[in-house]
């Protein structure tokens, strides 16, 4: 525990985004996590990806599970709307949500547990469905609740706190939205906050469920040598596929006509997104085309055997319908519709329900 | 940069803005703990320890720690160093068992100071341990220089001013009142090993104006109020004119309010901004309905048969010109009526006494020319200190000259080089008491900064004597002492444990920390999470990281020494280090360390000692 609150003094140099808020108004309440926890990082990601973005915090609503990752949702925008669910099942909870107030933020957030194991169902089906969220997993590779037993994305020989290794094969969140159609998959590191930011800032953007894999170490169970989600071995085996910014649509600027110095900006390639914005992709890899499914598969697949961590915005469907598009649900969100059509009566129902006679 | 060397104790202890600002480098944070713990005894012998004059200085100090707090920094108020140092003093009990023991076996070594006032005092106080016989030549009847003759009772109490001399002078000093130093010569050939001149600067300025010398009613500030003090002068007529904006007018036309000054302007040339006097003895002075009228610029005393009636003045404007400098333009003129005024223009070192051929240079304006470092004179064996050395400055720059001449006088009597300064050492203490405990309070106090009460207008008015402040009670004194930041709380790193978690970054309220590429320090401070724009303040920069190379960067600026970079560190990389200064003192070197003034570990649980 931290028994002091994080003082509520700033920096004068403090930017305000165009609400007038600065960074600290996305805060929420102190961490109760171990020291040093991964997690801390990715709230504070999310804390700088709200902010850029200029998120009305009373316009979000965050979701999560059971888990040292589901606790992160009371660490940031402590003014958002939040449910933390039954363990695994955040993803019911938010479509249940989404479905009646399709206008909110949704930000998801869970972990290799609660995502991998117990909730797995509930995310593969989010993801077929594409419900309009931003699902974060922070991947640690263990149970850190309960004292560091190996979870399911624990990797092949990757060894315990006690030095035993794990025998049996990972699931890997990525690899597996891409192979059942999810229409955004990004892997970050919490200790790279440079490459999350625009990750998550993309993703909030993403019209649909945008999968993001965070390998997140949890430094109390899993930050030793012999762990391959430690963040030392992370950050040995890093390997950046693609870099990606987002650019909202007030800021656009074909890349001809941006000025800039980077010598790689001659690989800028702009995917538009259907609000207007766009995501700016920069070659890291030669020829990786983060637009085509199956060379994405094939990349990771290719880049894991040789024991590398590929790491960026990995796949983006620029064509991506979300849950309510697909569907064809009414514009305005449920609550907002007057009683009288969002419950027309018995007469309605009468009327419906002789269609299928 | 390179990385920053921590082991030089200068750069912890530029992080303590107050202790770095204070002429003595008194321990402020450190006594301010001790008053939160109530141990106002070990509060008092730290603060006597570098300022001699706890009691003295918590009512008069000039406070340059108090501009340097970080406090301002962060919000705008500092903290009330100087009010929490007068607490020490009220409330402490007998603190006399705890003086340092004078040998009764002297070292056969003796030397004369010239003046009683608060240099030489400390020279006194800083030899007598060392077994050296002090002899103090002092003109008045009483002890104290300035401290008793130009600051008015109701500044200091008189009782306060001969406690806290009593201590030094019952060490066994040997003073000899009503003796003034007539010949520099004469005191050269008594049997004297070292002579400190500490004599003060006891010329007030004069100002020469048509009018100057046709009447007796005209006064110099600082003789006018050493007349008060000693009781010749008890009344003032009703209108007086105080010319001049510094601190001894601000004496002078408070006093003038209190025997008999109904009508009392202070005159100044120049615009508020650049008046001398403090601000907050500039509000005493307003709070008592003293006029500061600002520039008019005197130009004529007018008398009437011999008698004066008043002064004219050239009301002026200033504006820079294009070399930078302020010059005036007169607008027009005023008549003010008076009946007597006080000069309070300022004042200069005087030594009639000593003869041209004494073997001791003077400079074009009369002052003795004396070395910096040594603070000796261009005779050998004669040292100079206070106002003496380089002219008007305050009590607290007069206590660490003292302090300074000492360890010279006793290099010199050592037959040691006085040049070669005894080196400045530091303690470093980790201040981890368990999980999530730290020997000292590190939750932000967002109090504003409680206000002196004072002693009721008409009340104060009434008598010399009334001391106007009447000290922190305990609300007051509880809140202010969680206002201090603990800068000597320092945050220290060990970039080998580091894992570049972030932690430290993401949970730094003030945004004062970085793990970039290293960088020439321009640079760098301008891609730091908050840029590092104040540039008198350092920024740390740590050896290379061990899993990036990085380097972990720190803009001491703005840190308020909250302790949660250590508290969120997994590796214990951030550690919080009470930073104790062991500034040397005469007759304590390496062989000879640090007293302590037997105050007890400053921070209990405290288990790592660097000495670099």
């Amino acid at each position: 525990m931290t028994y002091i609150a994080k003082p509520r003094v700033f920096h004068p140099s403090l930017d305000k985004n165009e609400l007038g808020l600065t960074r600290r108004d996305y805060e929420g309440v102190m961490s109760t996590l171990c020291a040093g926890c991964g997690h801390d990082s990715v709230t504070a990601a999310l804390i700088e990806a709200a902010w850029e973005l200029a998120i009305p915090t009373h316009r979000a609503a965050k979701m999560s599970g059971i888990g040292c990752s589901s606790k992160t949702t009371a660490y940031f925008m402590s003014e958002s709307h939040g449910f933390n669910s039954v363990h695994g099942r955040m993803p019911s909870v938010a479509s249940g949500a989404n479905a009646a107030n399709r206008d909110l933020v949704y930000i998801g957030v869970s972990g290799d547990g609660d995502s991998l194991s117990i909730g797995l169902g509930q995310l593969c089906h989010a993801v077929r469905r594409n419900l309009n969220l931003l699902y974060i997993i922070e991947n640690n590779g263990v149970y850190g609740l309960t004292k560091g037993q190996f979870s399911a994305s624990a990797d092949m020989g990757s060894k315990s706190k006690r030095g035993v290794p794990n025998e049996q094969p990972p699931i890997d969140p990525a690899l597996l939205g891409l192979s059942i159609g999810a229409t955004f998959v990004a892997r970050g590191f919490s200790g790279d906050k440079n490459q999350l930011v625009p990750i998550i800032k993309a993703g909030i953007r993403h019209p649909g469920l945008a999968l993001v894999d965070v390998i997140s170490p949890c430094v109390t169970f899993n930050d030793h040598v012999g762990s391959t989600k430690s963040y030392a071995y992370t950050r040995e085996h890093f390997r950046e596929a693609v870099e990606a910014a987002f650019v909202a649509p007030k800021d656009f600027v074909p890349p001809a006509d941006e000025i800039t110095a980077d010598i790689r900006s001659a690989d800028v390639r702009d995917v538009p997104m259907h609000d207007g914005s766009v995501i700016r992709f920069r070659q890291v890899e030669g020829d990786y085309d983060a637009t085509d499914r199956d060379a994405v598969y094939g990349y990771l697949r290719e880049r894991q055997n040789a024991g590398e961590v590929p790491t960026g915005l990995l796949y983006v469907d620029p064509e991506s319908r979300d849950l309510h598009d697909v569907l064809g649900t009414v514009d305005r969100p449920l609550w907002n519709l007057p009683f009288e059509e969002l419950c027309p009566g018995a007469d309605a129902l009468d009327a419906l329900m002789e269609n299928y006679r | 940069m390179e990385p920053t060397n921590v082991g030089n104790p200068d750069y912890y202890h530029k992080v303590v803005d107050c202790q770095w600002a204070c002429p003595a480098h008194t321990n402020v944070p450190g006594y301010i703990r001790l008053i939160a713990q109530e141990r106002y005894d070990d509060a008092y012998m730290l603060n006597w320890e570098s300022n001699v004059f706890p009691g003295i200085l918590g009512r008069t100090c000039d406070r340059p720690c108090e501009p340097a707090c970080r406090r301002v920094r962060v919000e705008e108020k500092p903290v009330a160093i100087c009010r929490l140092k007068r607490v020490a003093a009220d409330l402490r009990g007998d603190i006399t068992p705890r003086f340092p023991d004078i040998p009764k076996q002297k070292n056969g070594k003796r030397i004369a100071c010239v003046g009683a006032g608060p240099a030489s005092l400390t020279v006194a106080r800083d030899l007598m341990p060392l077994g050296y016989e002090v002899t103090i030549f002092e003109k008045n009847d009483r002890p104290g220089g300035l401290m008793w003759t130009n600051i008015p009772q109701f500044r200091l109490p008189p009782e306060v001013l001969w406690e806290e001399i009593d201590y030094i002078l019952d060490m066994g000093v040997d003073i000899r009142y009503n003796a003034p130093v007539e010949s520099m010569k004469w005191l050269l050939e008594q049997d004297f090993d070292a002579v400190f001149v500490g004599s003060g600067a006891p010329r007030g300025k004069e100002l020469r104006l048509p009018g100057r010398y046709d009447t007796d009613h005209i006064y110099i500030g600082i003789d006018w109020l050493e007349s008060v003090a000693f009781g010749h002068t008890n009344a003032i007529e009703e209108n007086v004119l105080v010319i001049g904006v510094g601190n001894t007018a601000m004496d002078c036309c408070r006093t003038s309010k209190r025997i008999g000054g109904t009508n009392v302007k202070v005159m100044a040339r120049k615009s508020k901004p650049y008046f001398k006097a403090s601000p907050w003895e500039l509000e005493d002075a307003e709070e008592e309905l003293v006029d500061i009228v600002e520039n008019h610029s005197p130009t004529e005393f007018v008398i009437e048969d011999g008698v004066l009636k008043g002064m004219n003045f050239d009301i002026v404007e200033w504006h820079e010109n294009d070399d930078g400098r302020l010059v005036s333009t007169k607008l027009d003129e005023a008549f003010f009526p008076a009946e007597a005024v006080i000069l309070a223009i300022g004042q200069e070192t005087a030594f009639p006494w000593i003869e041209d051929d004494a073997g001791i240079e003077f400079n074009k304006w009369r002052e003795a020319v004396v070395d910096r470092t040594t603070f000796m004179s261009t005779r050998e064996g004669v040292f100079f200190g206070g106002d003496a050395a380089w002219g008007p400055e305050n009590i607290i720059w007069a206590a660490e000259h003292g302090h300074q001449a000492a360890i010279s006088i006793h290099a010199y009597c050592s037959g040691e080089d006085i040049r070669k300064r005894p080196p400045e050492h530091m303690n470093l203490v980790s201040a981890k008491m368990g999980l999530h405990e730290w020997s000292y309070s590190n939750d932000y106090e967002y109090a504003p900064r409680r206000k002196m009460r004072h002693v009721r207008l008409e009340e104060r008015l009434r008598s010399i004597e009334t001391e106007v402040e009447e000290g922190f009670d305990l609300e007051q004194t509880l809140t202010e002492v969680e206002r201090c930041l603990n800068c000597d709380l320092q945050t220290h790193f060990t970039g080998s444990l580091c894992i570049e978690c972030d932690a430290c970054i993401d949970i730094c309220p003030l945004s004062c920390l970085t793990i970039t590429h290293n960088g020439a320090e321009a640079e760098l401070r301008t891609r730091l999470t908050a840029p590092a724009e104040n540039a008198e303040q350092d920024i740390y920069v740590s050896e290379p990281l061990p899993q990036t190379s990085r380097v972990m960067v720190k803009d001491e600026d703005l840190c308020i020494h909250c302790g949660l970079c250590a508290e969120r560190c997994p590796t214990a990389a951030w550690d919080m280090r009470t930073f104790d200064l062991l500034k040397p003192y005469a007759g304590q070197d390496a062989e000879h360390p640090y007293s302590g003034m037997g105050i007890e570990e400053m921070s209990p649980g405290g288990f790592m000692s660097v000495t670099p």
